[in-house]
């Protein structure tokens, strides 16, 4: 691999050829604010938060989008760039509602980290806000169009790992939006609930709906875990607070899924403390499901099962698997099926 | 049977797949079909975008952002007349937001709306490129130039 | 008369507005009438260039030109002037100066002081038969690239004819292409950019509608040196005449051969398409540009890569715009040699200006570069209408700069305008007069921008809107001490952080007023008053009850009805500010000077 040498803030430090001015900056340790940069998506260089000076560049480049070159002379903190970047800030809260007391991405949102940062209140820019209706109509994703700073995360987060292109930007200057074709509520557009866009959005534009007032980010652990909804084994992060289960967030540094996961891994975990959920087995008697131990349960199916095999033959039994259960546990159900029992009646719910 | 068959079929349907047939396999085929399904429609409806889209395989997120990119798309039908103000630098400096001004307040309507009755659309537009006729609109593609605002009402007038 | 005449009537854009299209018919029934059809031809031709007169005609060979022509006139022309060979003198040009009628064009400022290169067949043509333009060397510099010159020698001659980008930022042409020409690609698109979008300049559409093989003939030269073997005219839609005659010259093209595949026998292939833009003033900016022909929205995207190496569909793409295409042509004729000799050192060649605004001769203006402002606007221009004094030009529409009367004697050329904080842009020249309220055409110039802004970066697209707001509150009085410096430190980071140059180059008609006229500024601030009398929440109008005769002719002209009073029941004139829209009729229309403004 080839290495290049460049001199940031007075420091010389070497990085492999191809790598970013902001990546290189990161790799050292050297700060640098960013809206509208993830690493698994294209970059834009659109929020011009990452703005640096360059010895020889015209202008300030942004660094999410400049490589580094051999020689190259950074500042990414003297007062010229520090004073672009506040501007910028100030731009973009001039434009946002200040309800941060009981926002739910208080803690957690990039724009109040660096507004805090470069001292921005919202004062210098008096003028329009936009007013636009808050999207609530299902039970996954609150949507607040008025806190999006159309950093344009979410539709690349659709388009380039999902697949799905529910997003896009729409309009134009001011007036641009970020939201599915003709600007339909999400439960009117042919969106998954996936909630990727939820989980690259910097601000508070798109939340989990159902952790909304359960807890804030300092207040909650996170927990790493396996997603128990199917053998994929994707990881997430469990938000717990007070011992409980709040909701699940993304962990970037999941090993099979990264940011990514279904509607059911982001937003199925009311099951854990659902009124119907199972945790016995439960035997009909006399027309009555009446909980019963393991054991008694267990015994009861190979007895029925041996008798139906005896009398109409293997092939009268099927079994019907589940994409909750690993893949190794799947295998196991269909060796049951056709060892033990003697047929290829077995299928999963997840076949087709 | 066979007229009947025919009635069925939206003419206007039958236009748009033909203008879609045609640019849909070379390059970067929707801004021709939108222009086209637009002369078409003389808006784009939402169905149509939808119907681009399915033709097309582009998401129709997609084509909602091309749409409302772009001034040339509408989304609504346009009235009986189009008025088209210009407001280039030229018209600018003599006077041309009066003009604007004028007929804003004869039509009781602003900037890309359409009159009640379906009359008269507005819209201002950057340049006509008459800068020498300055200020000028443009009225059904007619072009009106050397504008006073006290002339605005009886050229309105023409057109019913 | 024996000789063999020709009447040019100018069928542009703005003529035809101005009721040329009927004229050419009434001509032509008049000629046959007087049995004249024999030795008179009737041509429509592409822009004149001196809109403001139109509808325009030239009588040729004698060179005469006649303005404000209608169709009531045609049968006097014909019957003075064919026939009888006298002046149809009322309409005749009257020179601002002398205040005497000219007829011949070379007397006439607006065309004497011209040097016509690029629209050397505008106005002279019919754009729409490929026969007038080769019998007018037309092709002849594609002939020699592909008969007697290698790529290389091609690239070479452009580089040494030293041409600069005429879209704006004036990058050298030769350089350009010598850097898609040097990226390695199966396939290479070369772009004509006649996406004209800034208010106010019209050169590329009277180029495109009076001349369109020239372009076609630029673009062949620039493939060919290039490696391109497909291009793109991106054309406004709201340019239909551009659109129409660039189809039947590529049309035209193609049968003549010049246009395809083996053209001329040279192995060489090109074709040609027509992209109609569908409004959006970014897509002037190149990426933006190819986004749009790609079916996307027009956002611009990162540099680099640049076009050269990456542009539409991925492959090496070169765009120039209309007037840049159409010098190729005639150096490949005349050679680097030639061409040098005009302009200056750093700016060669010609340029062409749009002279508008409170000028008297409005129009299309083409110079050498280096010619003066001075010479453009009172040699050529004659003056500013009325008699009033000339305040500032803005030169380079939303991206450019509004200069004032002491850099009169400025050399138009890239690098002399950049350095007073202007540029040439485009070529629009606004010419404003004391009038013309130099807040006010900050703001308008940023209610454009906002309105253009694609919104993908945040500094353009939230910053236009807040200059705009700031500037807005001044024109109504509303600004503060403060809001200078505001605007100032906003106007700076926009420029310095923005993704592209609309962004980049957004302030600067803020920047350039707040240098030269800031004492407008603070007039509007702190006196709440704007000097020039323009920004109407600052003005007020009442009518003198001693001076008011009563004549109602005030009330009667007021587009809305603002004005009420009755001679019989002696009931005084007054204005009812709540309706008043400032338009100043009821000033324009008393004829006791009883209406006053302040």
């Amino acid at each position: 691999m080839e290495w290049l040498t460049l001199t940031i803030d007075g420091r010389e430090v070497s990085v492999p050829k191809g790598t970013t001015v902001l990546d290189a900056c990161r790799m050292n340790n050297i700060p640098i604010p960013t809206l509208c940069h993830a690493p698994e998506l294209t970059s834009a260089g659109a929020c011009r938060l990452c703005v640096v000076q360059i010895e020889g560049m015209r202008n300030l480049p942004p660094s999410c989008v400049t490589q580094a070159t051999q020689g190259m002379k950074v500042e990414t903190q003297n007062p010229k760039v520090r004073n672009a970047r506040k501007v910028i800030l100030e731009l973009l809260v001039a434009n946002h509602p200040l309800d941060c007391m009981t926002c739910q991405k208080m803690g957690d949102c990039s724009l109040a980290e660096y507004a805090y940062d470069y001292g921005v209140n919202g004062e210098v820019y008096q003028g329009e806000k936009r007013n636009l209706p808050i999207d609530s109509g299902n039970p996954f994703i609150l949507r607040d169009q008025n806190k999006c700073i159309l950093c344009g995360k979410c539709i690349k987060a659709c388009s380039e790992i999902q697949g799905k292109s529910i997003l896009d930007f729409s309009h134009r200057g001011f007036d641009t939006q970020v939201g599915p074709a003709f600007n339909l509520p999400y439960n009117e557009s042919d969106c998954d609930f996936c909630g990727s866009c939820v989980s690259v959005c910097p601000v508070g534009a798109l939340v989990e709906k159902q952790m909304v007032g359960k807890g804030r980010p300092w207040e909650v652990s996170k927990v790493q875990t396996t997603c128990p909804f199917c053998g994929v084994g994707c990881n997430f992060d469990l938000n717990v607070k007070d011992g409980k289960v709040i909701g699940v967030t993304s962990n970037p540094d999941a090993p099979v899924n990264g940011k990514a996961l279904c509607v059911k891994g982001r937003f199925g975990m009311d099951m854990i403390y659902s009124d119907n959920r199972l945790t016995t087995p439960l035997i009909r008697k006399d027309g009555v499901l009446v909980p019963a131990e393991w054991d008694e349960a267990l015994d009861l199916i190979a007895t029925k099962l041996g008798e139906i095999k005896k009398t109409h033959g293997p092939n009268s039994i099927a079994a019907l698997s589940s994409a909750h259960c690993t893949n190794e546990e799947n295998y196991l159900m269909q060796k049951f099926m056709r060892a033990v029992i003697g047929t290829n009646n077995i299928d999963h719910c997840a076949r087709t | 049977m066979s007229t009947a068959c025919e009635e069925l079929v939206d003419p206007k349907q039958i236009k748009l797949d033909q203008i879609i047939d045609k640019h849909k396999h070379g390059n970067g085929p929707l801004i021709p079909i939108l222009q086209g399904a637009q002369e078409v429609y003389g808006y784009l409806p939402a169905h149509v975008i939808k119907h681009i889209s399915k033709a097309t395989r582009i998401p129709v997120a997609r084509i909602y952002g091309v749409v409302t990119f772009y001034a040339q798309f509408r989304q609504t039908p346009v009235g009986r007349n189009l008025i088209n103000i210009c407001l280039g630098t030229a018209c600018h400096v003599r006077g041309g937001a009066k003009i604007v001004e004028t007929i804003e307040k004869e039509l009781k309507i602003k900037d890309g709306a359409t009159t009640e009755d379906g009359r008269f659309t507005l819209e201002v537009i950057a340049c006509i490129g008459a800068c020498g006729l300055a200020p000028v609109i443009s009225i059904n593609n007619e072009v009106h130039g050397r504008l006073l605002p006290e002339s605005i009402a009886g050229i309105l007038a023409k057109y019913e | 008369m024996a000789e063999n005449q020709r009447i040019l009537v100018c069928a542009g854009t703005g003529c035809a507005s101005s009721g040329a299209l009927p004229i050419i018919d009434i001509l032509n029934d008049e000629i046959k009438r007087q049995g004249l059809e024999e030795t008179v031809s009737v041509v429509g031709t592409g822009c004149q260039g001196f809109c403001e007169k139109g509808p325009t005609l030239v009588i040729e060979p004698q060179q005469i030109l006649y303005t404000r022509v209608t169709g009531e006139d045609v049968a006097e022309i014909v019957e003075q002037e064919l026939i009888k060979g006298e002046r149809v003198e009322r309409l005749l040009l009257v020179d601002q100066t002398t205040q005497k009628p000219v007829s011949l064009m070379a007397d006439i400022k607006f065309f004497a002081k011209q040097h016509r290169i690029i629209l050397h067949n505008c106005g002279v043509i019919d754009p729409k038969k490929i026969e007038d333009y080769t019998a007018r060397d037309g092709y002849k510099g594609i002939e020699k690239a592909l008969k007697e010159m290698s790529p290389e020698d091609v690239l070479e001659e452009v580089k040494k004819s030293g041409l600069r980008g005429r879209g704006g930022a004036g990058f050298p042409t030769g350089l350009k292409w010598g850097f898609c020409r040097s990226t390695p690609s199966d396939k290479k698109y070369i772009i004509c950019n006649a996406d004209e979008g800034d208010p106010g300049a019209f050169m590329d559409r009277s180029v495109l509608e009076g001349d369109p093989h020239s372009v076609i003939e630029g673009m062949l030269i620039g493939a060919y040196a290039i490696g391109a073997d497909e291009g793109y005219v991106y054309c406004r839609a709201e340019y239909p005449l551009a659109i129409k005659h660039l189809g039947i010259a590529i049309r035209q093209a193609e049968e003549a051969g010049y246009l395809g595949d083996n053209i001329l026998g040279s192995g060489f292939n090109f074709h040609l398409n027509v992209f109609e833009g569908a409004g959006a003033f970014v897509c002037g900016e190149e990426t933006a540009l190819i986004a749009s022909i790609e079916g996307k929205r027009g956002m611009p995207r990162v540099r680099p890569p640049f076009p050269a190496v990456s542009g539409l569909w991925g492959k090496p793409t070169n765009n120039n715009n209309v007037e840049t295409w159409s010098n190729i042509p005639h150096i490949l004729r005349n050679g680097a040699e030639w061409y040098g000799q005009f302009g200056t050192e750093k700016s060669k060649g010609t340029k062409i200006f749009a002279l508008t605004g409170k000028v008297n001769n409005t129009g299309l203006v083409e110079v050498p570069m280096g010619t003066t402002l001075r010479e453009i606007i009172f040699g050529i221009g004659d003056g500013i209408q009325g008699g009033k004094k000339f305040k500032a030009v803005q030169i380079g529409g939303p991206s450019g700069g509004c200069l004032p009367d002491d850099m009169l004697d400025l050399s138009v050329d890239y690098d002399t305008l950049m350095q007073a904080g202007a540029m040439v842009g485009s070529g629009g020249l606004v010419i404003m007069d004391e009038t013309t309220c130099m807040v006010d055409i900050a703001r308008y110039f940023l209610n454009f921008t906002k309105k253009e802004s694609c919104g993908k970066c945040t500094p353009c697209r939230e910053g236009t809107t807040r200059m705009y707001e700031i500037l807005d509150r001044i024109t109504k009085g509303e600004g503060k001490e403060e809001d200078l410096d505001t605007l100032e430190t906003l106007a700076l980071t926009i420029k310095e952080t923005s993704l592209c140059g609309l962004g980049q180059s957004a302030p600067n008609p803020i920047l350039a007023t707040l240098k030269y006229f800031r004492h407008e500024y603070e007039a509007h601030i702190r006196n709440h008053k704007c000097p020039a009398h323009n920004c109407s929440a600052l003005l007020s109008y009442t009518i003198d009850v001693e001076k008011c005769k009563m004549c109602s002719l005030c009330a009667k002209n007021c587009p809305t009805n603002c004005i009420s009073g009755d001679k019989k029941t002696n009931t005084p004139y007054v204005i009812d500010e709540d309706k008043c829209i400032k338009c100043g009729t009821c000033i324009d229309k008393c004829k006791f000077g009883a209406v006053s403004r302040a």
